[in-house]
């Protein structure tokens, strides 16, 4: 996820906590013109999240045209034929609010967080923007220059970054999840303003949008409100569909290895494609989520952290992810750091004994106890977090999951058994079928 | 039709009142006479509890830096009976939350659990807090990520560029220097200097303590007992203060990037400076978080020179500073710290419009409330108002203090405050036709 500023949101990550309020403060429909619209309700303080989820991202730009997808999350803020350049925030920061935007490869956000009884004037802002953008072209070439910037700041200037690229982009030969949401530098440089209103024209509308608003607020009077300020906006026709170029079968292991000076950690990182949240069918996503937590979940008991970083420690860090929010297959990874003295060769070794031989013993019943008590408290803690629950929703639709899918996700992962979690790995943990890569501050001979 | 009413809110806007922050803080004080702040909200079955012992890092013993924060990162790696992996499995299986960080003014704990298991949650902590083990292997475990960090910290721009600064400003007090150490010192720190690092920061003398939840007064008081009766009353002497040494001018640290990293600033503002508002809405038009604060209007809206730029005030404990930090291509690094330079002067010499001052004030004491929407949150502000020294009423006045302050306070403390020939800068990249001055 990259971000108009700042650092990412958190949330995300944890997606097997990912858990719904109180299912009676959810509430959710569909303006006439497609858009939908979904309440959450938390009264304790009187603020309210405006959220608008475009349901495209870095994986719908066209070829050759990487960064698109961000660049026009940027000039977003510049101005429309009822607000001058550069106001958008400003007027949102009058209100005592904060606003902000992130792109990822499905969906492109906007969001405000201002007092309740502002929404009124946060939704003309939001729905104004829908329809209405105005570019200059000196907005789009000093943009495009903070952009450069950003690239160098947050990829260019750091090996970790530039090798995480490397790694997608050799995951996904054939699917455009192997782009940088940033964009390649050199297609960077070429974007312009007729290309970033063109990808406007044709991906902003209310039938391919998603309205989260969370907190403290009425569903009533989120609807009146929703329907007249985005009600009067035209949909559009031709929203093309979503269906990217699909992954080959793999037909042999991918590795690659970088050294730079700056990396005075090395580490080794392997994913594996794995299957994304289906609607409907969440149950192997919900096994994949637990293996994560299992293998790599906790730097203390985890079956990584206890075979590698307790007595005889081979490793200062492991860990097990699992990115089960996407459109189209998504990643499975595992990281190993080793302490100083161990090769990264060594590593990988060390973390592919502990994987073959958890293929072998299976679960621990009690660490998956450990899990479905927590899975069950992210329930009462989520609802602290209200911001979190808009996230969560809104990611979910953008991806292509329901409200339904997004309820029924605790109670998934609270099914899940044993056998599941072993089905779903010795599917998945296949190294035929992943990229492995070896990033150290000196070249080790090539894995 | 939308322009009209895009207009008619903007007309609005200018009567908008803020918000007031309804917030009611009790003052709890435990059989045992521990005191502590709570917010009661019994709408969600947990709490949020957020400690603070003040001091920190910053004392640390002279030759042992990083004992204080190798102490705190250890406390939760086996305590009682329990060695690392069995007080995880313990926390894990009630659900439970603990945090242990340690920082130049703090050693603080964030804990959150389950009121169905408070009790069990509670006494787990406690042993944490109470009776950590400090087992050998769990030293040498922990000392290996500290180290590993350290070794990432001494090739990264902005860590190095951090560290720089901090030597310059603050010398040889605890502020000028990294508090997890340096590899040597952290290589040689021994068990009993953790558990010396732990009777040093971890006493009752100093003990800052909110809650926020589904707990009453009579309850909150039993777990304060319970977490902190058995610990030593006093801790040692709190650290002196800091005295800014920093001469201004540039100091470029050569480093192989596309980009330099350039942080600046100057000496600051006491938190209980009576000037100390004035100074926290000039920062905030001179280099706010927002889009609108002028060094991100002047470098990244109207040039595109970086990503984002943006100062901040630091009132610590013992020592105060004026800091900023930005990002931008070497070639344009020069150009970037002359705007930065243009600034200060400008905010030194002209103080801030009626129109800035008046936009700010909506925007602070407008975002004020938003701030309060989590017990987690809450607890935390909570914990940092008492390490501030303010009382729970604050949360109701503040905002007229800030609406108090006049441009002429503001032109006032600009020219107090703010000394361009004083800015320091380092720059840490290749940064074209930018030389160290002598």
């Amino acid at each position: 996820m990259t971000q108009r500023y700042r650092a990412a949101l958190a949330a995300a990550s944890l997606c097997w906590a990912a858990m719904p309020a109180h299912a009676e403060k959810v509430t959710d429909f569909t303006l006439a013109n497609g858009l939908q619209v979904v309440v959450i309700e938390d009264h304790r303080a009187p603020v309210v999240t405006q959220m608008v989820w475009y349901k495209v991202g870095a994986a719908d730009e066209a070829p050759g045209h990487s960064g698109i997808a961000h660049f026009l999350e940027h000039l977003m803020f510049k101005g429309t034929d009822d607000v001058p350049s550069g106001q958008f925030s400003a007027i949102v920061e009058a209100q005592g609010g904060s606003d902000n935007a992130f792109t990822s490869w499905d969906y492109t956000t906007y969001f405000q967080r201002v007092a309740a009884d502002r929404l009124d004037m946060m939704m003309t802002l939001e729905a104004d923007r829908m329809r209405d953008l105005r570019l200059t072209e000196e907005d789009v070439t000093t943009e495009r220059q903070v952009i450069l910037e950003e690239r160098n700041q947050r990829t260019d200037s750091d090996p970790a970054a530039l090798f995480g690229e490397q790694l997608r982009a050799a995951q996904f030969l054939n699917h455009p999840y192997g782009l940088p949401i940033i964009g390649w530098r050199h297609e960077i440089e070429q974007l312009d303003r007729q290309e970033a209103l063109d990808f406007y024209r044709t991906y902003y509308a209310p039938n391919n949008a998603i309205l989260v608003v969370a907190g403290d607020v009425d569903p009533a009077q989120v609807r009146t409100l929703a329907e007249k300020h985005y009600g009067p906006l035209e949909p559009t026709a031709t929203i093309p569909p979503r269906e990217r170029p699909q992954e080959p079968p793999q037909r042999a292991e991918r590795r690659l290895a970088m050294a730079d000076p700056q990396i005075a950690q090395p580490y080794v990182s392997r994913s594996y494609l794995a299957p994304a949240r289906k609607s409907g069918d969440q149950k192997q996503a919900a096994a994949l989520a637990v293996l994560a937590e299992l293998l790599g979940g906790s730097g203390t008991t985890s079956v990584l952290a206890k075979a590698l970083a307790f007595d005889n420690p081979k490793a200062v860090y492991v860990s097990a992810d699992y990115d089960g929010e996407a459109m189209d297959d998504g990643l499975f990874s595992l990281a190993i750091a080793p302490v100083p003295g161990v090769s990264l060769d060594e590593a990988e070794a060390a973390m592919d004994g502990v994987i073959d031989q958890f293929l072998k013993d299976g679960v621990d019943p009690a660490a998956l106890e450990r899990i479905k008590a927590q899975v069950r408290a992210a329930q009462i803690y989520g609802n602290d977090d209200v911001e979190g629950l808009a996230q969560r929703y809104g990611e979910a639709l953008a991806v292509g999951l329901t409200i339904d899918d997004v309820k029924a996700w605790p109670d998934v992962l609270q099914s899940v058994t044993a056998d599941d979690v072993m089905a779903a790995a010795r599917q998945v943990l296949n190294r035929d079928n992943a990229v492995t890569g070896h990033l150290g501050q000196v070249q080790e001979t090539t894995p | 039709m939308i322009r009209l009413r895009v207009a008619t809110l903007l007309a609005a806007l200018l009567f908008a009142m803020p918000l007031r922050a309804e917030i009611a803080v009790q003052e709890v004080t435990s059989p045992g006479g521990i005191t502590a702040w709570l917010v009661e909200d019994h709408e969600i079955p947990f709490t949020a509890l957020d400690i603070a012992f003040q001091g920190g890092t910053s004392l640390d013993l002279p030759g042992e830096r990083g004992a204080v924060n190798l102490m705190a990162a250890t406390l939760e790696e086996g305590a009682g009976e329990m060695d690392a992996q069995a007080f995880a499995e313990a926390r894990d299986s009630l659900a439970a939350g603990f945090g242990f960080d340690a920082s130049q003014d703090a050693v603080s704990i964030s804990a959150r659990f389950l009121t169905e298991n408070r009790d069990q949650a509670v006494d787990l902590l406690r042993q944490a807090i109470i009776a950590p083990r400090f087992d050998q292997s769990a030293i040498d475990r922990v000392r290996g990520q500290v180290l590993s960090g350290l070794a990432s910290d001494a090739t990264d721009p902005s860590s190095i560029a951090g560290e720089t600064f901090n030597a310059l400003a603050f010398g040889k007090h605890p502020y000028g220097s990294e508090d997890s150490g340096t590899p040597e010192s952290v290589a040689a720190l021994t068990r009993d200097d953790l558990i010396e690092a732990k009777a040093r920061t971890m006493a009752r003398d100093r003990l800052h303590v909110a809650a926020v939840g589904d707990i009453t007064p009579e309850q909150l008081g039993q777990v304060l007992d319970r977490l902190f009766g058995d610990l030593p009353e006093m801790g040692a002497p709190l650290p002196g203060r800091a005295t800014w040494q920093a001469p201004g001018g540039v100091k470029v640290v050569d480093f192989d990037s596309p980009q330099s990293v350039v942080v600046f600033g100057q000496s600051g503002m006491r938190r209980d400076d009576p000037d100390f508002f004035a100074a926290y809405i000039l920062n905030e038009i001179l280099g706010g978080s927002r889009f609108s604060a002028r060094l991100m209007t002047e470098v990244r809206e109207k040039r595109g020179l970086t990503y984002g730029i943006g100062t901040y005030l630091m009132p610590m404990a013992y020592g105060e500073a004026l800091m900023g930090q930005m990002a931008t291509a070497n070639a344009t690094a020069g150009q970037a710290i002359d705007l930065i330079r243009q600034e200060w002067a400008r905010m030194a010499k002209d103080g801030v419009s009626a129109e800035e001052l008046a936009a700010t004030k909506t925007y602070l004491t407008g975002s004020y409330p938003l701030r309060f929407d989590g017990n987690g949150q809450i607890a935390e502000i909570l914990v940092g108002m008492q390490m501030d020294g303010l009382s729970p009423d604050y949360i109701t006045t503040r905002n007229a203090k800030i609406e108090a302050v006049t441009q002429d306070d503001i032109k006032r403390v600009a020219a107090r405050l703010l000394t361009p020939d004083a800015l320091q800068f380092v720059v840490v990249g290749q940064p074209d036709g930018v030389k160290s001055t002598e």
